[in-house]
């Protein structure tokens, strides 16, 4: 952890992003944006109640409306933040000197994780006290909400690892960032379109357990966020599918998302640097 | 000390490098000369260990490159032909963000950063975005940059290219000074009376071969033997483009843009050298002149580079 916060790039990073005025203003037009939407919720739903009340199952409605729209967020966003860190320090030239300076290049692919994503980290947590809101009105419990923030901070790092990837491998940012998001889409639409295939045909077969559909589900973060918001409806679902109890999906989730991570990132601190031992071919 | 050894780069079937070695003593200064695309950046990255030879080695101050790389790092201060710099950065932050990156305690840190800028000249400048900052500033503190760590070794890839003429100046002056301090310099350019003031040793680098080292002096003194002819004519140019390309010593025959004189590289004395313009004039050529070209740094080079081995 010392090493970390002592990290030079992450410190450099650190200062670039914050000393930005463009990034203040984008964090407070979010905020903005984001209290406009939850007001104007509370508003509309109060309007049409007899009572002019706004109900704890309301609240709870527009807990899981913000919390697919903050998933939506980082799902579009971690992309275009990391997937031009490395190839970004090499377009403008500057990874070279970074690369003959004795950091590591762990060191150096960490503290651009971090740094790229902290961003993003301080508008979820910037937005902690509208999401607050909620506990006025009832529907949701702090556990919840640390669960979905858990979980936000969870997916920031397993796609930041992805960008980080292919920033690294891919030498072009355009084409790092189209393959970055493309691997989103897929992990995201891809396995829902994957999920709702596969249920059909298992639905043909008359297979009360269908495996394919539960991986799909399995990968898809969208659905692991549902499954923290809506336990119940869930686990109607995993019925469905024939899963058992035994290990959760969230679980599962996390685990092939954490190889996944530990996997990319592994590689990505390989092939910083050449291999100065290795033969180059010839 | 640097030592290379047998050092190959390929790309498919391009020789970037071609089984260069070299010696360059600790505290001399080595100029690297060549055209663009000769070899020298690829050298250089090579021993910066940007970039994994195809075969062969190197070694800085006894670190292999290839088993020992970050200490390599560690000796070493490169400063790369072209570079960026980081937007929004100061001119302090920026030496502060590398000598931070190099492990130096921030004590450390803030009292060398003053020292670096006043050897670059750029202490005025200390609290500038680096990105304002002119080219000819952004090379010196790039200069100041690969020294932070105090390496023993510098590997310096066209440091004045592009800068003005008083910026190549004041970048030469800053190279003297550093020599005066003991450093092992491996300096490049693609210009070589730009390297003969301040190097002690040259090497010429042509297709990824090292063509020619030694002193400048040395090396203009391996051509002494070879004299530039050119011959004015007052017709019959073709004719004695023939005659010339038949004779012993003669090579690189080339017709000028005149179109009435050629010349060519003669390697006879001065005996053979009349020999061959009386039966020059035997053969009734139309010479209106018959005469020897000094030859300087830039026609060394040019010379060198055509192909003809030195060394």
């Amino acid at each position: 952890m010392r090493n970390l916060l002592l990290n030079p790039v992450l410190n450099k990073e650190f200062k670039l992003r914050f000393r930005s005025f463009k990034s203040f203003l984008g964090l407070g037009l979010y905020l903005l944006a984001l209290s406009v939407l939850m007001v104007g919720f509370i508003f509309l739903e109060s309007q049409g109640s007899p009572m002019g009340r706004f109900r704890p199952e309301q609240s709870r409605t527009m807990f899981i409306l913000m919390s697919f729209i903050q998933m939506g967020l980082i799902l579009f966003i971690t992309p275009g933040l990391t997937a031009g860190v490395i190839s970004g320090e090499r377009e403008k030239q500057t990874l070279n000197i970074l690369l003959t300076t004795n950091q590591s290049s762990a060191s150096i692919i960490f503290g651009k994780l971090i740094s790229s994503v902290s961003f993003l980290l301080l508008m979820i947590f910037a937005s902690m006290p509208i999401y607050s809101i909620v506990f006025l009105y009832g529907g949701i419990s702090p556990g919840q909400v640390l669960v979905v923030l858990g979980y936000y901070i969870f997916t920031i790092l397993v796609f930041g690892s992805i960008g980080i990837f292919f920033s690294t491998l891919v030498r072009k940012t355009i084409i790092a960032m189209i393959t970055t998001y493309g691997v989103t889409l897929f992990l995201t639409a891809g396995t829902a379109f994957l999920f709702a295939v596969s249920m059909s045909v298992s639905q043909m077969g008359n297979s009360s357990n269908n495996p394919f559909a539960l991986f799909f589900v399995m990968l898809n973060p969208v659905m692991i966020l549902f499954s923290f918001l809506e336990p119940d409806a869930f686990s109607e679902l995993s019925n469905q599918l024939g899963l058992g109890s035994e290990f959760p999906l969230w679980a599962a989730n996390m685990v092939t998302y954490v190889l996944i991570m530990v996997l990319l990132i592994f590689i990505s601190v390989k092939k910083l640097r050449p291999n100065m031992k290795v033969k180059s071919r010839r | 000390m640097i030592e290379i050894i047998d050092l190959t780069k390929q790309y498919g079937k391009f020789t970037a490098l071609d089984c260069l070695n070299l010696t360059i003593d600790k505290g001399t200064v080595f100029g690297f000369v060549g055209q663009n695309g000769a070899g020298k950046s690829t050298t250089f990255s090579i021993l910066a260990t940007l970039l994994s030879p195809s075969s062969g080695t190197a070694y800085i101050n006894g670190f292999n490159i290839r088993s020992e790389p970050k200490a390599v790092r560690s000796q070493i201060g490169y400063m790369p032909d072209f570079f960026g710099v980081y937007d929004q950065l100061k001119t302090v932050e920026y030496l502060d963000f590398y000598g931070a990156s190099y492990g130096i305690s921030q004590s450390e840190r803030n009292k060398l950063i003053p020292q670096l800028l006043e050897l670059v000249n750029l202490t005025d400048k200390q609290d500038s975005y680096v990105d304002i900052l002119s080219r000819g500033m952004k090379q010196r503190l790039c200069l100041a940059r690969s020294l932070i760590h105090d390496p023993e070794v510098l590997i310096l890839d066209e440091p004045a290219s592009g800068l003005d003429p008083r910026a190549r100046v004041e970048m030469r002056e800053i190279l003297k000074e550093l020599k005066n301090m003991g450093k092992t310099i491996l300096i490049s350019s693609h210009i070589l009376p730009e390297l003969a003031e301040m190097c002690d040793t040259i090497g010429i680098i042509d297709q990824g071969r090292l063509v020619a080292q030694g002193s400048v002096s040395e090396i203009q003194q391996r051509l002494k033997g070879e004299k530039l002819i050119v011959v004015k004519l007052q017709h019959g140019l073709d004719e004695a483009v023939r005659f010339f390309e038949d004779q012993p010593m003669v090579s690189g025959l080339v017709k000028r843009e005149d179109g009435h004189s050629l010349q060519f590289i003669y390697s006879g004395d001065a005996e053979d050298q009349v020999q061959l313009l009386k039966m020059a004039l035997l053969q009734n050529l139309a010479i209106v002149s018959f005469s020897e070209i000094e030859t300087n740094l830039e026609d060394v080079f040019m010379e060198i580079t055509k192909g003809v081995e030195l060394t």
